[in-house]
């Protein structure tokens, strides 16, 4: 049974870009790249209380290549910032990245001679997140955002 | 009185005891420092059969008259009590004999020494960096690098090397 049944033999008229948005909002699979406090945060993100599915966000995988969303949570050391660039790389596109947390975003206040003064200055990032850790909200609220952001690009070409 | 029981042993290996904060502090010649520290283990009546802590202070801004000051921590069940052995070094040539025969703790306490002041821990048989990636420059815990200068690292620091080495058995006790 599937979705088709519930349509028999009606016809659903759109515009192709409006189509493939609209799959590719409501359904991002993230990868947690998780290094520090702001991963513990975002597993009750996923969890019951603030249930990520509700924004068609649940599919949590931990391969690069199965995901379209990057969420990197917590302190990025520059010993870890050229394994975080291959993790980028290995997605497929089209692609997202969340900075969760302030580390993610500017270093925070690990400003030394270990900390990547933020993910930026390795990858590109789409939605910043800030807090220390961010709430669950902040994080879905970031989550919203980036909804809002796929639907602003062009996808046909 | 552990001080006094090394110095009656060790003679002048100990150059000066003290008591800081209830523990007590034994300074002793930096070459000698493995034969205070193996008399500490091995010695029935202190037992200090557990080394804690390896790590250094830099002194440039104190005005020591020698730079770098290693202090180990070794414990003693028996005994429940703690001992600080000192040795000072001058900037010029900041070696130590290596505590790796002793206690297999010391690996990577003396790698991270190594790592963050540069003191040289000779006989270690894998002094590499620990903390910092392999492109790192210079040595960031000694005052006089800027705590804020990043260096890049361009591709992944690689561990397989070091598996390898320990799979042909290069590694003792890895």
């Amino acid at each position: 049974m599937g979705l088709e049944t519930l349509l028999e033999n009606a016809v659903v008229t759109t515009r192709l870009d409006a189509a493939i948005k609209w799959g590719r909002k409501n359904s991002l699979w993230p990868m947690p790249f998780g290094t520090a406090c702001c991963a513990i945060e975002f597993m009750g993100v996923v969890s019951s209380m603030f249930d990520i599915s509700r924004f068609g966000a649940e599919m949590v995988r931990f391969s690069p290549r199965q995901s379209d969303l990057l969420l990197v949570a917590g302190t990025i050391s520059y010993k870890q910032a050229p394994i975080l660039r291959r993790i980028y790389e290995q997605m497929c596109e089209p692609k997202w990245v969340i900075a969760m947390g302030a580390c993610t975003s500017g270093g925070a206040f690990y400003d030394n001679y270990c900390t990547l003064q933020g993910i930026d200055k390795m990858i590109p990032v789409d939605i910043y997140v800030p807090g220390c850790p961010p709430r669950p909200e902040a994080v879905l609220d970031g989550i919203l955002k980036l909804q809002q952001k796929i639907d602003r690009e062009r996808v046909a070409r | 009185m552990i001080g006094e029981a090394a110095r009656a042993r060790l003679g002048d290996a100990v150059r000066e005891t003290r008591a800081e904060h209830g523990i007590e502090v034994l300074l002793v010649h930096p070459a000698r420092v493995t034969d205070v520290l193996r008399f500490l283990r091995d010695d029935p009546a202190l037992a200090f059969v557990m080394l804690l802590d390896v790590t250094a202070t830099d002194g440039i801004q104190l005005g020591w008259p020698e730079r770098f000051r290693v202090a180990y921590h070794l414990y003693s069940m028996v005994r429940n009590e703690r001992v600080r052995v000192i040795a000072n070094l001058p900037e010029a040539k900041p070696e130590l004999p290596s505590a790796f025969g002793m206690w297999k703790s010391a690996d990577w306490l003396e790698r991270e020494t190594y790592d963050q002041y540069g003191i040289v821990f000779t006989g270690h048989p894998n002094l590499v960096r620990l903390l910092n990636h392999k492109d790192f420059a210079g040595h960031p815990l000694r005052k006089d690098y800027d705590i804020k200068k990043g260096q890049w690292l361009s591709e992944p620091d690689d561990l397989m090397d070091q598996l390898e080495k320990a799979r042909a058995g290069l590694l003792a006790d890895y």
